[in-house]
C-alpha cells in the first residue's frame, strides 16, 4: 500500500478544513431560486410530543406565510423537520444531519433544556445559527444561539408577588426534579423572600412520580398559605387531581410556572384547574388582533390542536424574528444575520411586540398574569416589554462575543 | 461447516471490515461518517451484552448501567484532566469495578434467570434516579458539574494519547471507533477460543456439569460479567466522544430494552449478530424520524412484532442456516445416495450440540 | 396521631395501587412465564377506555369497573391469539414482541386520539382526619384492590377453571393428556390478566395524567414487585406490594420522593438477593 502517513494526514487535514467552513464552501453555490433551508428539531412522538406537535404546526404555518408573501430575499423557504422522538441521542444525530448533510441555514428547535444543551455545541462547532423558542430557566450565553422564550425574571417575578397578595406569606414549593425545576424553585424562593414571604419547604419530584399522597400529607402538616408549583409533564398532572380529590383545592391556592403550558386547563376537570394562577408570555385567550388571527389560522388548518400556548407562539415569533434578521442583513450568511439581529430587530406577533436583546440574545417581551376560570385562562394583568434581567446579570455578548456556555445564575436571596 | 473453513471465513470477514473502516472516509460525506461512528460505538455496547448473554448465559437488563457509568466517568475525568487518555482508562476501570461488586453480590448469591435481570434493571433505575437528581450545585466532581437531567454538555472529545492540544478530527474518531469495534470483536473471538472461553460456554450450557468437572461457575460468570461491564464502559466513552454530551437518559429503560432488541434481531449466541442488529435498528430509528406521515412508535413497534413472529432466531443464524441448507442441498445433489445422507446426519450432530460456538 | 393515621392511609393507598398495577402482570408472568413489557400500555388502554366512555356519558363507576376491564380483556384476547400464543416457552422472544407491541399500542393511540386526553373528575369527595383532609378515593382504591384480590383468589381456589388453570401451568402435557385444552386455558388466563390490568388503569384514571405514554411510569415498578413477590400470585403480589408500598411511601414522607424511589429499588435488590424465589417462595410455599 502506498498510502503514507504524510499523505493520510494531508487528506484528513484538508477534509477537516472543509468541515470547518461548510457555510463558505457550499452556500454561495446556490442560485437565487434555490430554497433557503430551515431546520427544525421537535418531538412528535414520545413523552414530550404533546408540546412538540403543536410547535411543528407553528413552524409550518410561519413558513407557509413567508412563502406566500414571496419568500425571503426572493427565495422560498424549505422546512426540514425531524421527529426527535423524545430521545436525546436522536437530537444529537439529527443536529449533525441538519448541519452537515442538509446544510440548513438556520435551526429552530429543542424543547427540554437537556435537548438544547445536547445540540447547541453541535451548531456552535459547525457554524449553524440556532434559535431555541421555549421558556426555560435562563442563563444561556452564546452568540450563535437566540433564546426567544421567557425566563424566570420575566414570569416568576410577576407571579409570586401577585399570588402572595391574594393568599399569604407562607409558601410550599413543588418542582420537577431537573434543572428547570431546581432553578425555578430558587427563583421562587428569592422572590418570596424579596416580598417578605417565607418558604416552608421545597420538594422535588422525578418526572415519573404519579402518586402524590405522601406529599399532600406533608403539605397539610406544614400549613402553607400558597403552593408554588413547577411540576412538569403528564405524570405530574396527577398532583393537581389528587390535590383536588383530597379536598384541598379550596383551602390553599396554587400558582404555577408550568401548569397550562401544554394544555392542562382543557384536559383536567374544571374543579381541578379553577383558580390556579399562571404567568406566561402568551395565552390563546389574548384578544389582540395578531393573537386572534394567529389562533384562527392555526385552528382552521389543524382543527385538532388542543391549546396554543407560549411554546407555540414563541416558535412562530422566533421564526419571524429570524426572517426579520435575514431581511435586514440582505443575506443568509450566518454572521451577517447575527449582526443584523444584534442591531435590534423586533416583530409584532401574537404575544405583542417581541424585541431581541443584543446583549443576551434573549427577548424583551410582554408577560401576562392569568388565572384559570372555567377551564380557560382569564388574563388579569399585562406587563409590557419585560427584559430578561436574570440572564442579563451574567451575560453580555457585546462584551464577550466568544462566550458560549449556560450560566447557573447565582441567586442571592 | 468444518473448523478451518469457519476460521478462514472469520479472518476474511475481519480483514474486509478493516478495509471498510479504512476506506469509508474517502467515499461518504462527513455526516454519514459521524453517524456510522455513533453506530459503531453502540455496536460495541451491543457486543458487550451479546457476549455475556450469548456466551455466558447472563441476561442483564441493565447493561446501560455500565455504559452510562463509563460515559459519566469519561466525561468527569476528561473535564478534570483535560486529557482523554486517562479518562478512557477510567471509563473502562470504573464500570469493571462496579460490575465486579454487583456480580459478586449476584453470582455468589446463586441468583440466576429472570431474577438477575430484575436486579440489574433496578440498579440501572437507581442510577437513573440518582444522576437525574444531581441538578444542584452541590453535585460537582472537581470542575465537572453533573448537571442533573440536562446532563454534561461540551465534554472534551478524544485527543491523541497524552497530547490534549491535538484533538481528533471526525475522520480520526471514526478510525478509533471502527477500529475499536473490530479489535473488541477479534479479542472476544480469541477469548472464546481460549480455555477460559470454552469453560464459559460450558457453564452456560450446564452449570451443574461444569461444577462437577471442577470449575467454579460463580467465578466464571463473574469474570464474564466483568469483561462485559468493561466493554460496555468503553462503549460509553466512545459514545461521549461522538456526541460530546452525556445525560442521565443514557440509563433509561428504553435503551436497555433496545440493546436486547438489537441482539434478538441480529441473533443471540453469535458475535456478528448483535453488531448487525444494532446497525439495522439504529439506522431504522434515525430514518423513521425524518418522515412525517406516520407516528414513529407505530412503525418501529410493527416491525418488531412482525420480526419476532417471522424470524424468531434472528437474522444472522437464519441466514447462516439458510446458507448451510443450500450448501447441503447442492452437496446432496452432486453425490446422491445413502452415504451422503449419512454424512449429513453426522455433520449436523455437533453443529446442533454447540449452538453457542457456531458462527 | 391524626398525622400518623394519614400517613398510614398513604401507605395503604400506595400498597393498594401497587397491588392493582401488579396483579395482572403477576397472573401473566406467574402462571405463564411471559414477561409482558406492554403491561404499562394495558394500564394506559384501561385508563383511556374509562375516560372515553365516561366522557361519552357512561356512569363513571361503570366506565371504570366494567368498561375498562372488558375492553382491555378483549385487547388481551386478540393479542394472545395473534401474537403471544406463538411465543410460549420463549421468554426472550416474548419480551421482544411485547416491547414492540407496547410501541405499537402507543403509536396507535397517539394516531387516533392525539397526545392528550380530556380527563375525568375524581368521584367522591374528601374527608377529614382531625385537622387533615384526604380523599375518599384512596379508601375506594384500597377497597377495589381487596375485592379484586378476593375475586382472583376465589376463582383460582374454588372454581373448576382455577383448578384446571393451575394444573395447566404446572404441567401442560399432563393436563392435555387428561383432556384439557391448554391453548384455551392460556388464552383465558392472558385475557384475565389483561382485564385486571385494564381495571387498574380504569380506577387510576381519575387520579392520573392521561397521556399515551403514561404506561412507561408503571412497567418497571410492577415488574420488580411481581418478581419480588415470587411465583404465588395472590400472596406474593400482596406481600411484595405491601412491603414496597410501605418502604416507598415512608421513604417519600421522611426524605424526598426521589429517595422514596431509590429506597424502593434498593429494598427490591436486597430482597431478591436474600430470597431469590421471592417472598412467597420463602414464606408462602404452596399458596396461590
Amino acid at each position: 500500500m502506498t498510502f503514507t502517513r504524510r499523505k493520510f494526514l494531508k487528506t484528513t487535514m484538508s477534509a477537516s478544513a472543509a468541515l470547518a467552513a461548510p457555510a463558505i464552501s457550499t452556500r454561495y453555490a446556490f442560485g437565487a431560486e434555490d430554497p433557503i433551508k430551515v431546520g427544525s428539531l421537535l418531538d412528535q412522538s414520545g413523552a414530550i410530543a404533546s408540546s412538540g406537535v403543536t410547535m411543528v404546526t407553528a413552524m409550518e404555518q410561519g413558513i407557509a406565510e413567508i412563502n406566500e408573501a414571496g419568500g425571503l430575499l426572493g427565495r422560498p423557504l424549505q422546512l426540514i423537520q425531524y421527529d426527535t422522538q423524545s430521545n436525546i441521542q436522536l437530537y444529537s444525530q439529527y443536529a449533525q444531519q441538519l448541519a452537515l448533510k442538509d446544510r440548513v441555514d438556520v435551526v429552530h428547535g429543542g424543547i427540554t433544556s437537556a435537548s438544547r444543551e445536547a445540540i447547541r455545541p453541535t451548531f456552535d462547532r459547525f457554524r449553524v445559527l440556532y434559535f431555541y423558542n421555549v421558556l426555560y430557566e435562563g442563563g444561556v450565553c452564546d452568540r450563535d444561539c437566540f433564546c426567544t422564550g421567557t425566563t424566570p425574571a420575566q414570569t416568576v417575578e410577576k407571579l409570586v408577588p401577585y399570588a402572595m397578595k391574594n393568599s399569604g406569606k407562607k409558601a410550599y414549593i413543588l418542582a420537577a426534579d431537573y434543572n428547570y425545576g431546581q432553578i425555578t424553585a430558587k427563583w421562587m424562593t428569592k422572590y418570596m423572600q424579596d416580598n417578605g414571604g417565607e418558604v416552608l419547604s421545597v420538594d422535588f419530584f422525578p418526572l415519573d412520580v404519579t402518586n402524590f399522597g405522601s406529599t399532600i400529607s406533608k403539605i397539610q402538616e406544614a400549613k402553607p398559605d400558597l403552593i408554588l408549583s413547577a411540576l412538569v409533564g403528564g405524570n405530574h398532572v396527577s398532583f393537581y387531581r389528587q390535590w383536588q380529590s383530597a379536598g384541598m383545592k379550596d383551602q390553599i391556592p396554587i400558582a404555577s410556572t408550568t401548569f397550562g403550558l401544554v394544555n392542562e386547563p382543557s384536559t383536567v376537570d374544571a374543579a381541578v384547574s379553577e383558580g390556579i394562577y399562571g404567568c406566561y408570555g402568551y395565552y390563546e385567550e389574548l384578544e389582540t388582533p395578531e393573537s386572534t388571527a394567529f389562533v384562527d389560522k392555526l385552528k382552521k388548518r389543524w382543527p385538532q390542536i388542543p391549546y396554543i400556548s407560549e411554546l407555540t407562539a414563541a416558535t412562530y415569533e422566533g421564526l419571524y424574528l429570524w426572517a426579520e434578521g435575514v431581511k435586514k442583513a440582505g443575506s443568509i450568511d450566518r454572521m451577517k444575520v447575527i449582526e443584523a439581529l444584534e442591531g435590534g430587530v423586533s416583530f409584532k406577533g401574537p404575544s405583542g411586540e417581541v424585541k431581541l436583546d443584543p446583549a443576551t440574545h434573549h427577548t424583551v417581551r410582554n408577560a401576562y398574569l392569568a388565572q384559570v376560570k372555567d377551564r380557560k385562562w382569564n388574563v388579569l394583568e399585562t406587563f409590557d416589554a419585560v427584559p430578561p434581567s436574570d440572564t442579563a446579570m451574567v451575560c453580555d455578548l457585546s462584551e464577550n462575543p466568544d462566550d458560549n456556555q449556560q450560566y447557573v445564575i447565582d441567586i442571592k436571596s | 461447516m468444518t473448523e478451518p473453513v469457519k476460521l478462514t471465513l472469520q479472518c476474511v470477514a475481519v480483514l474486509f471490515a478493516c478495509v471498510v473502516v479504512g476506506l469509508l472516509p474517502f467515499y461518504i460525506d462527513l455526516f454519514e461518517l459521524m453517524q456510522y461512528t455513533l453506530f459503531c460505538s453502540m455496536a460495541v455496547l451491543a457486543l458487550s451484552l451479546g457476549f455475556i448473554w450469548g456466551f455466558g448465559g447472563i441476561l442483564s437488563f441493565g447493561q446501560t448501567a455500565f455504559f452510562g457509568l463509563g460515559a459519566y466517568s469519561y466525561a468527569v475525568a476528561a473535564i478534570n484532566f483535560g486529557d482523554s487518555t486517562p479518562a478512557i482508562g477510567l471509563a473502562i476501570l470504573i464500570p469493571a469495578l462496579f460490575a465486579l461488586a454487583l456480580g459478586y453480590f449476584v453470582f455468589y448469591g446463586q441468583i440466576s434467570d429472570v431474577y438477575l435481570g430484575v436486579i440489574t434493571l433496578t440498579v440501572t433505575l437507581i442510577l437513573f434516579n440518582v444522576f437525574n437528581s444531581t441538578a444542584g450545585d452541590a453535585y460537582t466532581i472537581g470542575s465537572a458539574r453533573l448537571g442533573g437531567f440536562n446532563g454534561m454538555p461540551a465534554v472534551p472529545t478524544f485527543n491523541m494519547p497524552f497530547d490534549p492540544s491535538n484533538i481528533l478530527f471526525p475522520e480520526q474518531s471514526w478510525y478509533v471507533t471502527g477500529g475499536a469495534l473490530i479489535a473488541i470483536y477479534v479479542g472476544l473471538r480469541l477469548l472464546l477460543r481460549s480455555p477460559f472461553g470454552r469453560v464459559a460456554i460450558a457453564v452456560k450450557e450446564n452449570e451443574t456439569r461444569a461444577a462437577l468437572l471442577g470449575y467454579d461457575p460463580r467465578l466464571v460468570k463473574l469474570l464474564v460479567f466483568v469483561i462485559g461491564g468493561a466493554i460496555a464502559g468503553f462503549a460509553g466513552a466512545l459514545y461521549v466522544n461522538w456526541g460530546a454530551f452525556v445525560g442521565p437518559t443514557i440509563f433509561a429503560l428504553s435503551l436497555s430494552a433496545e440493546i436486547i432488541i438489537w441482539i434478538c434481531i441480529g441473533g443471540l449466541g453469535t458475535l456478528v449478530g448483535p453488531i448487525v442488529g444494532c446497525f439495522l435498528i439504529e439506522y431504522l430509528v434515525s430514518q423513521i424520524g425524518t418522515q412525517q406521515a406516520v407516528n414513529s412508535n407505530l412503525v418501529l413497534g410493527a416491525i418488531l412484532v412482525v420480526f419476532v413472529v417471522l424470524l424468531p432466531k434472528g437474522l444472522v443464524p437464519t441466514i447462516r442456516d439458510g446458507l448451510l441448507a443450500l450448501g447441503r442441498l447442492g452437496a446432496g445433489r452432486s453425490r446422491r445416495g445413502d452415504a451422503a445422507r449419512g454424512h449429513e446426519i453426522v455433520d449436523e450432530g455437533p453443529a446442533g450440540a454447540q449452538p453457542a460456538g457456531a458462527e | 396521631m391524626d398525622l400518623a393515621a394519614l400517613v398510614a392511609l398513604n401507605v395503604v393507598n400506595g400498597a393498594a395501587s401497587l397491588v392493582l398495577l401488579c396483579l395482572g402482570l403477576a397472573i401473566i408472568f406467574g402462571m405463564m412465564r411471559i414477561i409482558n413489557l406492554a403491561h404499562g400500555e394495558f394500564v394506559m388502554l384501561g385508563a383511556y377506555a374509562a375516560v372515553i366512555s365516561a366522557n361519552a356519558g357512561v356512569n363513571i363507576y361503570i366506565a371504570m369497573l366494567i368498561v375498562a376491564p372488558l375492553c382491555v380483556g378483549l385487547v388481551g384476547l386478540i393479542v394472545e391469539r395473534c401474537l403471544i400464543r406463538f411465543l410460549y416457552g420463549r421468554l426472550v422472544d416474548s419480551m421482544l414482541a411485547t416491547w414492540g407491541l407496547s410501541l405499537l399500542i402507543v403509536g396507535i393511540v397517539t394516531t387516533i386520539f392525539g397526545n392528550t386526553m380530556q380527563g375525568v373528575p375524581t368521584p367522591l369527595g374528601g374527608f377529614s382526619i382531625g385537622a387533615y383532609r384526604t380523599s375518599w378515593y384512596t379508601i375506594f382504591l384500597a377497597a377495589v384492590a381487596l375485592v379484586v384480590l378476593a375475586a382472583i383468589y376465589g376463582v383460582l381456589r374454588y372454581t373448576r377453571f382455577g383448578l384446571v388453570a393451575r394444573a395447566v401451568m404446572q404441567n401442560p402435557e399432563m393436563a392435555a393428556v387428561l383432556g384439557v385444552n391448554p391453548a384455551r386455558i392460556y388464552m383465558a388466563t392472558f385475557s384475565l390478566g389483561a382485564a385486571v390490568t385494564g381495571l387498574a388503569g380504569g380506577v387510576l384514571a381519575p387520579v392520573s395524567g392521561i397521556t399515551p405514554v403514561m404506561g412507561g411510569a408503571y412497567v418497571a415498578k410492577a415488574f420488580i414487585t411481581v418478581v419480588g413477590g415470587g411465583a404465588a400470585i395472590i400472596s406474593g403480589t400482596t406481600s411484595a406490594s405491601a412491603l414496597f408500598g410501605l418502604v416507598n411511601q415512608l421513604g417519600a414522607y421522611f426524605t424526598t420522593p426521589v429517595y422514596g424511589e431509590v429506597i424502593l429499588f434498593i429494598a427490591a435488590t436486597v430482597l431478591i438477593r436474600l430470597m431469590p424465589q421471592g417472598i412467597s417462595g420463602r414464606f408462602f410455599r404452596g399458596t396461590i
